[in-house]
């Protein structure tokens, strides 16, 4: 790649604070309706007078509003920062950069950990099924809110490519562009038997007690372990070789199945802190949200696309397993299929399905080129 | 109109395409070309490229570009989906001509295929006299790192039309900055077709 490297240093968005907008009522694909909806959000840069240069960014399971800069409490940075900023793939100078959590989360929106206003207490399984394009919707109630009437883009990976279909099959009038990056027009199989493990996992808690542990022990375990899992599919057997191969953590003691391993560490410390961060009942809800997406739910994709004027570019990553490439590639051919302007790429990575969240200086040169033209077009049109 | 460092067989090329158009190139490289078409010639620009950092160049340009080969690649499109289906230079690289020229044909109103001509008399003289393969300014290749999977001449694509029902509508024959008119099959580095299935 020939492009400039992204200076580390270079000034990001800088402390962020969330933002919050309420629903009064939502209706979901269930039929069911979910009273005062909150959704957590962040923005970035300034959206400009003909309102013509906001995008959306769209967050992955586990993912949350904080996409870019710091938090003002932590001071944390975003999950996608090395994107999101002043000279970066969505350049805060030109783009007004809207990041936003979905609802069934734990970060901000409305899920099961928040308090039902029916009965005073917090949902649990009470919660109803959502579904990606539920979530999606209260994502568009959101532009509708800030009065804009297009997004130049609506971009996400794995769950967030996901939210980007369902804008772009159910909102093609609201978007000139989407990029769906590492994701699938409904999961297979085998994506679904990696969620329903690590469901399994929370549910076998003792501590989880049908979803009623707010205010007690957590069911931390099980959610560990799920998170575990996760972790395992989300790197490749190339990118585990690099970062751990069979190195031995120092002081443990032999035979007692402690961490011996450097990944086994690394898979317990990042199923403990998930843990800290993320609720159980929102783990099973938004994962289950994800299996049963399936962007052809009521026609075939290349039939939703047809006589569109939306561009769209697909990235996947070629060691990524858990969305491997073919999945990207029968987004691409739908396009083809539909006659819609695209592009894909597979970029050349080792980190496996993470790459989405690392390959940074590819995606910024695929991204920002191909947001350039978009606005370009939309300035124009 | 003059252009200024613009390939010769990029600006015979040109000359085909019809304005406003809808182009597919199959292996349309850094799109070099694919940019011109949409400059000059206003058309609705689509891509196919294998290489991934052309697809990098691509895209920098502002171009419609999908990474895949063009043996699979090509079969997803719906029937006469574009006007035109460019293959520059890309024929003799692919592992199936027959198939993806009779896809081609089948995608695009027209095709238009530009190829290194095998039987330029310079490549004759290697052959003959050299008892070499030939490297030419057209084929730059040893035989060890050539991309080129298959050899043809002039003659041997006029004798291909004729045997699939396909219909020559226009041949551009050139060698370096010149278009050749005599003996093309000799004096030519590069023939250019524009063909159709003449329904």
């Amino acid at each position: 790649m020939k492009t400039k490297k992204i200076d580390k240093r270079e000034e990001g968005v800088g402390v962020v604070e969330a933002q919050y907008f309420t629903i009064d009522s939502l209706t979901l694909e269930s039929g069911e309706k979910l009273k005062h909806v909150t959704l957590a959000y962040e923005t970035y840069g300034t959206l400009n007078e003909n309102k013509t240069n906001a995008v959306m960014i769209l967050h992955a399971l586990s993912g949350d509003a904080h996409a870019a800069g710091l938090d003002i409490e932590q001071k944390n940075p975003g999950w996608w920062d090395s994107m999101i900023g002043p000279g970066r793939a969505f350049d805060t100078n030109k783009y007004f950069v809207i990041s936003s959590n979905v609802i069934g989360g734990c970060k901000g929106s409305t899920g099961p950990s928040s308090i039902n206003p029916a009965t005073g207490r917090h949902y649990a399984l009470d919660f109803p099924i959502v579904t990606i394009n539920d979530m999606a919707d209260a994502q568009k109630r959101l532009i509708d809110h800030l009065g804009i009437n297009k997004l130049l883009t609506a971009v996400g990976g794995s769950m967030g490519g996901m939210l980007a279909l369902s804008w772009l099959v159910r909102y093609p009038d609201r978007i000139r562009s989407a990029i769906p990056i590492a994701t699938a027009i409904k999961h297979s199989p085998q994506q679904i038997a990696f969620n329903e493990v690590g469901r399994q996992a929370i549910m076998a808690d003792p501590h989880w007690n049908s979803g009623n542990y707010y205010g007690g022990p957590l069911p931390a375990k099980g959610l560990a372990v799920a998170r575990m899992i996760g972790h395992i599919t989300y790197m490749s057997d190339m990118s585990m070789e690099e970062k751990f191969g069979r190195q031995r953590k120092n002081g443990t003691e032999p035979f007692k199945f402690t961490a011996d391993y450097e990944v086994e560490g690394y898979l317990r410390y990042r199923g403990d802190s998930f843990v800290k961060r993320f609720d159980a009942n929102s783990y099973l809800y938004i994962t289950k949200a994800m299996d049963n997406f399936d962007a052809t739910q009521w026609r075939p994709l290349q039939d939703s696309l047809q006589g569109l004027k939306t561009k769209v570019l697909v990235i996947a990553f070629k060691s990524d397993w858990l969305y491997p490439a073919y999945q990207s590639k029968e987004i691409v051919k739908a396009c083809k299929r539909s006659g819609i302007e695209t592009t894909y790429c597979e970029v050349d990575s080792t980190y496996g399905h993470d790459a989405f969240l690392l390959e940074i200086e590819e995606e910024t040169h695929l991204i920002s080129h191909f947001l350039k033209t978009v606005f370009h077009e939309y300035e124009t049109a | 109109m003059t252009y200024v460092n613009v390939r010769f067989d990029h600006k015979a090329i040109l000359k085909l395409v019809k304005r406003q158009s809808a182009v597919l190139e199959l292996g349309c490289g850094a799109g070099d070309l694919l940019s011109l078409l949409i400059k000059e010639r206003s058309v609705r620009g689509q891509g196919l490229e294998i290489d991934e950092q052309a697809i990098y160049a691509c895209v920098a340009k502002g171009l419609n570009v999908i990474h895949g080969d063009i043996d699979s690649g090509l079969a997803e499109y719906e029937d006469k989906s574009f006007d035109y289906v460019i293959l520059n230079q890309s024929l003799q690289q692919i592992k199936h001509p027959d198939s993806v020229l009779t896809d081609a044909l089948r995608v695009g109103r027209k095709v238009i295929i530009s190829f290194s001509n095998f039987a330029y008399y310079k490549s004759r003289l290697q052959i003959f006299f050299g008892g070499r393969t030939p490297v030419t300014g057209a084929l730059p290749y040893q035989w060890y790192e050539t991309p080129n999977l298959h050899f043809l001449s002039i003659t041997d694509f006029i004798e291909y039309c004729r045997l699939k029902n396909v219909r020559m509508e226009r041949r551009m024959y050139i060698s370096e900055d010149k278009r050749i008119r005599l003996l093309p099959n000799l004096f030519a580095q590069t023939g250019i077709f524009l063909v159709d299935r003449g329904l």
